[in-house]
């Protein structure tokens, strides 16, 4: 297996429509195992669609996509949900937690689906992953009981459920106060130093884009600046 | 791995608490009026078939053909025109030849009772009255065999009458028209002229006032010497221990004996017509009933698929298949359902032994009567199985909805 781990070749997603919508064109990156990316862009740059597309939520209209190797234009839906339950994780803006279901479970549930754990060694798993990230004392809480921080905290626990190759977060600090937003970077980063896995966030956040090992900026669709190709524009 | 699906379910349904009771108690109220009136449907029909099987002949054998019988000439050419002029049927002694022969046929079948039978029309001329009468002319020891009659005797018994020969049993109606007690005697003229004189050993009330006025019951014997048809009778009367074997035993009776066999199906056909329409219309009603109820569980399921379409995002951004997402909301229509039997059911087995317990009074009527309800597991399996088909049904739609959403579709209308 090669070092690299997401691979794009002149990705793109247009909507279709009376008036088409080009949402990202010409994409090309590679990102490397363990690598900490953070894509910036103004308002409307397509940052987003571009993580959708590289955590496979989204199908490109042009262009192909390598995860691991394995390019992934060919998959049906329930290959790409199956690709997402094993090698990827997500961490939302806002607080995407299942509300009915407490922070422990909200961890479980990718565990259980995926069916290689048992429930007893689910259960021990989120714990864990809750106790490592200071929510062990919270596992019993529903989210609206827990903290923005708290629950984006739970959050990123579901997220590594699955123990996946990939994290994408989207604005994971965008609503979170100074304090709560400095303990999610640090774990994110801790995620890519420790556990070498490689994070792609979607960030405004010029700071928290600063302690990324690298920056792509997004501007109408197309990548304005990525360093690891010295593209400038 | 259902668990998970099953689980997420549960807590759909139980973060919407009131909305799901009133599905819920829309299903078990539905399932339990559909038990609870289709009790008393199959029951009035079961009371209503009983009372035709118990008091009219399983199978009658009538002195005539099915099919009118061909001239010779028109046997003889087939594909001929044949025209007959002035054809005089011959003068021929009505009524079944060689019935003995028949009856002992019939009596060698497995769980067959037959009686032969003679009716015919006589006169009762008394205190200055005229009464026109049937006369059913019978063997006395056979009529608790084949008839109901003796159940309905209010005074004597039929056994008086296989001790006399020459007695006869009147309906209470025409006892009360021509004030007639029993162990009065009484002339009865047939219409051949001939007349006999019997002493009225029993009187039967039925409650149908035209039986219990016109029909009397005597000596085959005697009845016919009156008509003067000796050794014939018009009629075969049987019963059988199986009544619903009776069709197609009639169809075997005719091949054999050649006279018309007349099943009570057949000669109830328009009753039991009614019954099943009545039966469609019924249950055309209490299904609206369920049909209404799913249409709360739809409306309980769409709302939850419109207020958990960021759930579904998350859950197939985790890696849920779109099938998963239609199970979840299956199971939904499946719990909804299930528990909506669970209740349904009971209830509806109380009110079905409340509804058996009412008395109540006809008008006219002194005797106190109980509501005819029958009830099995048919009906059991019918309610149940209609309203968790509705209920499952009624999840499709929304599930399906669920499974077709796209996660980036919502994730983007949610601005992330």
């Amino acid at each position: 297996m090669s070092d690299t781990v997401l691979k794009t070749e002149g990705l793109g997603r247009r909507l279709a429509g009376e008036i088409p919508v080009t949402l990202v064109q010409d994409i090309d990156l590679q990102i490397a195992r363990g690598e900490f990316v953070a894509i910036t862009g103004p308002s409307g740059s397509g940052k987003s669609s571009l993580l959708y597309l590289l955590g496979l939520l989204d199908q490109p209209t042009s262009g192909k996509l390598w995860l691991e190797d394995t390019e992934t234009s060919s998959f049906d839906e329930n290959e790409l949900a199956d690709v997402r339950l094993s090698k990827l994780g997500f961490v939302f803006q806002s607080n995407f937690l299942l509300p009915e279901f407490t922070a422990l479970e909200n961890v479980e549930l990718p565990m259980q689906r995926l069916g290689r754990l048992s429930n007893t060694e689910a259960k021990a798993r989120a714990l864990s992953l809750l106790g490592d990230l200071g929510l062990a004392s919270q596992a019993e809480k529903l989210p609206h009981q827990l903290s923005g921080g708290q629950s984006q905290r739970v959050a990123i626990a579901r997220a590594l459920a699955n123990d996946p190759a990939i994290v994408l977060a989207d604005e994971p600090t965008g609503n979170l106060d100074t304090a709560s937003s400095a303990i999610v970077r640090h774990i994110l980063r801790d995620l890519t130093k420790d556990r070498e896995r490689t994070v792609v966030v979607v960030t405004h956040d010029m700071d928290f884009a600063a302690e990324c090992d690298r920056q792509i900026r997004i501007v109408d669709g197309r990548i304005a600046t990525d360093p690891a190709d010295g593209r400038l524009t | 791995m259902m668990s998970v699906f099953l689980n997420i379910a549960l807590h759909h349904l139980l973060a919407r608490k009131r909305q799901t009771l009133v599905s819920l108690l829309g299903i078990a109220l539905g399932t339990a009026f559909f038990l609870g009136i289709s009790a008393m449907m199959q029951g009035s029909e079961t009371d209503f078939i009983h009372r035709l099987i118990d008091n009219s002949p399983h199978i009658t054998i009538q002195d005539q053909y099915r099919n009118s019988q061909i001239q010779p000439i028109a046997r003889l050419y087939p594909d001929a025109v044949v025209q007959m002029h002035r054809v005089k049927p011959e003068t021929e002694t009505r009524g079944i030849r060689n019935y003995k022969q028949d009856i002992d046929y019939l009596l060698g079948l497995p769980g067959v009772q037959a009686s032969p039978m003679l009716q015919g029309q006589g006169l009762l001329s008394f205190a200055g009255k005229d009464e026109a009468l049937t006369l059913n002319g019978m063997i006395p020891k056979d009529i608790d065999q084949v008839s109901t009659i003796g159940q309905y005797m209010i005074d004597g018994s039929i056994k008086d009458l296989t001790e006399n020969p020459d007695g006869i049993i009147i309906g209470s109606e025409l006892a009360r028209v021509l004030s007639l007690e029993r162990g009065e005697t009484i002339t009865v003229s047939a219409a051949t002229g001939q007349s006999h004189a019997f002493k009225i050993v029993g009187i039967f009330h039925t409650g149908r006032a035209s039986f219990d006025e016109a029909q009397v019951f005597l000596s085959l014997k005697r009845v016919q010497a009156l008509l003067d048809r000796p050794n014939r009778a018009n009629t075969i009367v049987v019963k059988l221990d199986d009544p619903y074997r009776a069709q197609a035993l009639a169809a075997q009776i005719e091949a054999h004996v050649a006279y018309k066999a007349v099943s009570w199906q057949e000669a109830s056909e328009d009753i039991l017509s009614t019954l099943a329409l009545r039966n469609i219309i019924m249950y055309s009603v209490v299904s609206a009933v369920l049909v209404v109820a799913a249409f709360g569980i739809y409306n309980v399921i769409s709302t939850v698929v419109m207020e958990k379409q960021r759930d579904i995002a998350i859950l197939k951004s985790m890696g849920f298949h779109a099938r998963d997402i239609q199970q979840i909301f299956l199971f939904q229509g499946i719990l909804l359902g299930a528990c909506g039997c669970a209740v349904g059911l009971p209830l509806g087995t109380a009110i079905m032994y409340a509804l058996g317990r009412l008395t109540f009074k006809f008008p006219g009527s002194t005797q106190l009567n109980q509501m005819p309800i029958d009830w099995g597991w048919k009906q059991f399996a019918v309610a149940g199985g209609f309203a968790f088909v509705a209920a499952v049904g009624a999840a499709v739609l929304p599930a399906r909805k669920a499974a077709q959403l796209k996660p980036v579709d919502i994730l983007r209308g949610a601005g992330a």
